[in-house]
C-alpha cells in the first residue's frame, strides 16, 4: 500500500503568534518552526498501517524554504521519503489555493490512501482535508478516531459533535485523524542517523504543474485587509484558599453578575 | 434586496441558538434564506420564521445526511447557481466548515472560516476573525465568486424578527462523488439537560484533577446551579471520565461564554485554544505555577473539593 501523508510547519505552539504587519502572513521568522503536532498522529497512522499491510509512506510539505523541520521529523520518525514544495509564489496562499498546490503535488505522486491531520495550529481552518477530498474526487474521511484498512476498502470512526459516525468508502480515500487515534512514537537514535539519507525531493511551483495565477497572496480567493494585536488581558486576581474560597469566588461572581 | 443563505444546524429539526444568530446577521446584509437539510422541518419552521427567514429552502431527502459533507455542498452548490445569493452564512461546527470549504470548490469562491463578525462595507462584506487564542483581530473579504463564511457560534446576540419562512421545496441529483463516504452507522450520545457547550453563556469545564467519572457530580452541580454547559479537558477525556463532545481545546469545541470556569486544569496551550476568547475566566487549581492562572480575571489557589462546593452552596444561598 502507498502512502503519502501531509505536514504542515508551523510556529512552535507556546511561542508568541503574530502576524508580519507587511504582508498580513503568519511572522514564521520570529518563532522557530515544527511539524503540527496534529501531523504526528497522522505520520503515525501511516505507519502503522504500511507496517500493518506493507508498503510505503511518502511525507509532502508545502512551507516557506528552509521549513524543513516539519518533513524531516516525519522521517526521522520512519516513512520513507519526502517530497517538499516551496516557491516563492505560494507565499501567503489561501485555503482554497492551498489545496489545489497540494493537488498538484498528489498529481505527481501514487497513492492508495491521503492522511492529513485534522488542524493545523496556526490556522486552525481545519479544512484543507475536505478541500483536498473535493479536488481529487476522493471520499473525504476526515476527523477519524479509529481507521481500519482491508484490501481495498476502509472504514473508519469519524468523531462528531453528537458522538461518532462509522463511515466506509473504497481506496484510494483521503483522511484525516484527530489526536485520539495514537500515540504517536518518538524518533529513535537509528531513526534520526537514517533520515539523513533517505531521498528527499524538492518541488517548485513549475515542477508540479502549478499555475502561479491561483496561488500565492495574489491569486488567493480571499484576502487580509488588515490585522490589528489586540491589548493583553488585564492582570487578574488571584487568592488563596484560608477555608472561605468559594464564599470569595461567589462574592466576585456577585460583582459580575453572574449570581 | 439579494438573498443571504443560512444553513439551519439542527437535530431533527431542533434548530441550534447559532442558525439564530446567523437569521440575525443575514438581516443586516440582506434577504435571510434559510436552507433546512434532513428530517424534522415541522419542528424547526415556526423557529425559523420568528428569526427572520423571508425564504426556507427544504431538502429533505435521506441521501443528502446519508454519506460525509459532499452531499450538502452539492445541494447549496445548485442553490448558489439558482438563487445568485449575495453570500452564504454556515455555522462554524466542525462539519459546517466542511461543507463551506467543498462549496467553496465547486463554485470557485473563497471561504473565510470562524468569523466573529460580518458587516457591509459599500457592496463588499468584511469578516472580522479572531486568530491566535485572540491576540490579534483580522478583518478579511472573499475576492472570487460567492462570499461563503463561517461564523462562530455565540458572535451575535440572536434577535427575533418574524418574516414569511415561505417553503420551496428543493432537490440535486446527487454526483457519484458526492456519495463515496457512505455512513454506515450513526452513534448518538444521549445529550443530558444541560445547554450545548458552544452556545452556553457560563461554562465550567473539569480536569485531570477531578480524578474521576464520579468526582464530576462535583462539577455537574455548580453547572446546575448556574445554568451552565459542562466541558472536560482532553486529560479527563482520555480517562473516560467525560465524552469527547465535551472536549474544549484545539481538538475539541471552541467555546466563547460569558464566564468560564477551569476546575483542576492546568492550562496547556492546546487546553487555551478553546476557551481563551470567553469573557470572564475563572480558574480552581490546587497550583499556584499552573499556566491557568496567566489568563483567568480571578483564581483560586485550592482544592477544587472544597472550593467547588462551597461557591455551588453559597450560590444556592443567595438565591
Ligand atoms: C489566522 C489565519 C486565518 C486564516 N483564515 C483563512 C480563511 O478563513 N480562509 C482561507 O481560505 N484561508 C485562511 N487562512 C490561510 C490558510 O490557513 C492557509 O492557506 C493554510 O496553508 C491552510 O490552512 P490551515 O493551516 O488552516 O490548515 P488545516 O486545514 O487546519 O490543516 C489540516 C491539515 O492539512 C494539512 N496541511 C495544511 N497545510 C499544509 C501544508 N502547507 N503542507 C502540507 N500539509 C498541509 C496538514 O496535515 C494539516 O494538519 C488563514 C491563515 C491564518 C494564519
Ligand atoms: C494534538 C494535541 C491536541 C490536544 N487538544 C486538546 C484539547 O482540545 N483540549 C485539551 O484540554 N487538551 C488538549 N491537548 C492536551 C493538552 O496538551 C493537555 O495534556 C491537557 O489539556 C491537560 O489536561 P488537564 O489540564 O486536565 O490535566 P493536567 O495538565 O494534568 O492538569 C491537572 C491540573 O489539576 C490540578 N489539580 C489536581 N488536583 C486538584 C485538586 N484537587 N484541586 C484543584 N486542582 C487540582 C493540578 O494542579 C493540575 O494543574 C492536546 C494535545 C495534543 C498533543
Amino acid at each position: 500500500m502507498k502512502i503519502v501523508v501531509l505536514v504542515k510547519q508551523v510556529p512552535d505552539t507556546w511561542a508568541e503568534k503574530r502576524l508580519d504587519p507587511d504582508t498580513l502572513t503568519v511572522d514564521r521568522a520570529s518563532v522557530d518552526g515544527l511539524i503540527n503536532e496534529m501531523d504526528e498522529f497522522a505520520v503515525e497512522e501511516a505507519l502503522q498501517l504500511a507496517e500493518k499491510h506493507g508498503g510505503e509512506v511518502t511525507v509532502v510539505c508545502m512551507g516557506p524554504e528552509g521549513a524543513t523541520d516539519a518533513y524531516k521529523k516525519a522521517l526521522q520518525m520512519g516513512v520513507d521519503k519526502a517530497v517538499f514544495l516551496t516557491d516563492p509564489a505560494l507565499a501567503g496562499s489561501d485555503a482554497v489555493g492551498t489545496s489545489y498546490a497540494l493537488a498538484q503535488v498528489l498529481g505527481t505522486l501514487e497513492y492508495d490512501l491521503v492522511i492529513l491531520g485534522s488542524e493545523a495550529s496556526d490556522a486552525r481552518t481545519s479544512i484543507v482535508p475536505a478541500l483536498l477530498a473535493e479536488r481529487l474526487g476522493l471520499p473525504q474521511l476526515t476527523f477519524a478516531s479509529k481507521v481500519e484498512v482491508d484490501g481495498t476498502s476502509i472504514k473508519i470512526n469519524r468523531q462528531t459533535d453528537y458522538g461518532h459516525d462509522v463511515v466506509e468508502a473504497g481506496l484510494p480515500a483521503v483522511v484525516s485523524v484527530v489526536e485520539k487515534i495514537n500515540e504517536p512514537r518518538y524518533p529513535s537514535f537509528k531513526g534520526i542517523m537514517a533520515a539523513k539519507k533517505k531521498p528527499v525531493q524538492t518541488l517548485d511551483a513549475a515542477a508540479a504543474a502549478i499555475d502561479t495565477a491561483r496561488v500565492g497572496a495574489v491569486g488567493s480567493w480571499s484576502k487580509v485587509l488588515d490585522a490589528t494585536v489586540t491589548p493583553p488581558r488585564s492582570k487578574g486576581t488571584i487568592v488563596t484558599d484560608e477555608g472561605s474560597g468559594g464564599v470569595e469566588l461567589a462574592d466576585f461572581l456577585a460583582t459580575k453578575k453572574f449570581v | 434586496m439579494a438573498e443571504i443563505l443560512v444553513l439551519v444546524d439542527h437535530a431533527d429539526g431542533a434548530v441550534k441558538k447559532v442558525t439564530l444568530e446567523l437569521l440575525t446577521k443575514a438581516r443586516e446584509l440582506g434577504t435571510p434564506a434559510a436552507v433546512f437539510i434532513g428530517s424534522g422541518y415541522d419542528e424547526a419552521k415556526d423557529k425559523l420564521a420568528e428569526y427572520g427567514a423571508a425564504k426556507v429552502y427544504v431538502a429533505q431527502d435521506p441521501e443528502l445526511t446519508g454519506y460525509v459533507v459532499a452531499p450538502k455542498a452539492e445541494l447549496l452548490a445548485k442553490l448558489i447557481a439558482e438563487a445568485q445569493p449575495a453570500a452564504v452564512l454556515v455555522p462554524a461546527t466542525a462539519e459546517g466548515k466542511e461543507v463551506a470549504g467543498r462549496l467553496a470548490i465547486k463554485t470557485d469562491s473563497g471561504v473565510i472560516t470562524d468569523a466573529g463578525d460580518l458587516r457591509l462595507d459599500g457592496d463588499r462584506l468584511v469578516a472580522e476573525q479572531s486568530i491566535f487564542g485572540g491576540s490579534s483581530i483580522v478583518h478579511s473579504a472573499v475576492t472570487t465568486g460567492t462570499p461563503i463564511i463561517t461564523m462562530r457560534p455565540n458572535s451575535t446576540p440572536p434577535a427575533a424578527a418574524p418574516a414569511a419562512a415561505e417553503r420551496v421545496e428543493v432537490s440535486v441529483e446527487l454526483s457519484d462523488a458526492a456519495k463515496l463516504a457512505k455512513v454506515v452507522n450513526r452513534v448518538v450520545v444521549p445529550k443530558g439537560d444541560r445547554p450545548e457547550l458552544t452556545e452556553a453563556a457560563v461554562v465550567i469545564s473539569g480536569g485531570r484533577g477531578v480524578g474521576s467519572a464520579e468526582n464530576f457530580s462535583v462539577i455537574e452541580a455548580l453547572a446546575d446551579q448556574l445554568g451552565a454547559a459542562v466541558g472536560a479537558s482532553r486529560a479527563a477525556v482520555d480517562s473516560g471520565w467525560y465524552p469527547h463532545q465535551s472536549q474544549v481545546g484545539q481538538t475539541g469545541k471552541t467555546v466563547s461564554p460569558q464566564l468560564y470556569i477551569a476546575a483542576g486544569i492546568s492550562g496547556a496551550i492546546q487546553h487555551r485554544a478553546g476557551m481563551q476568547t470567553s469573557k470572564t475566566i475563572v480558574a480552581v487549581n490546587k497550583d499556584p505555577e499552573a499556566p491557568i492562572f496567566e489568563l483567568v480575571d480571578y483564581g483560586v489557589v485550592g482544592d477544587l473539593f472544597k472550593v467547588i462546593p462551597q461557591l455551588t452552596e453559597e450560590i444556592a444561598k443567595r438565591k
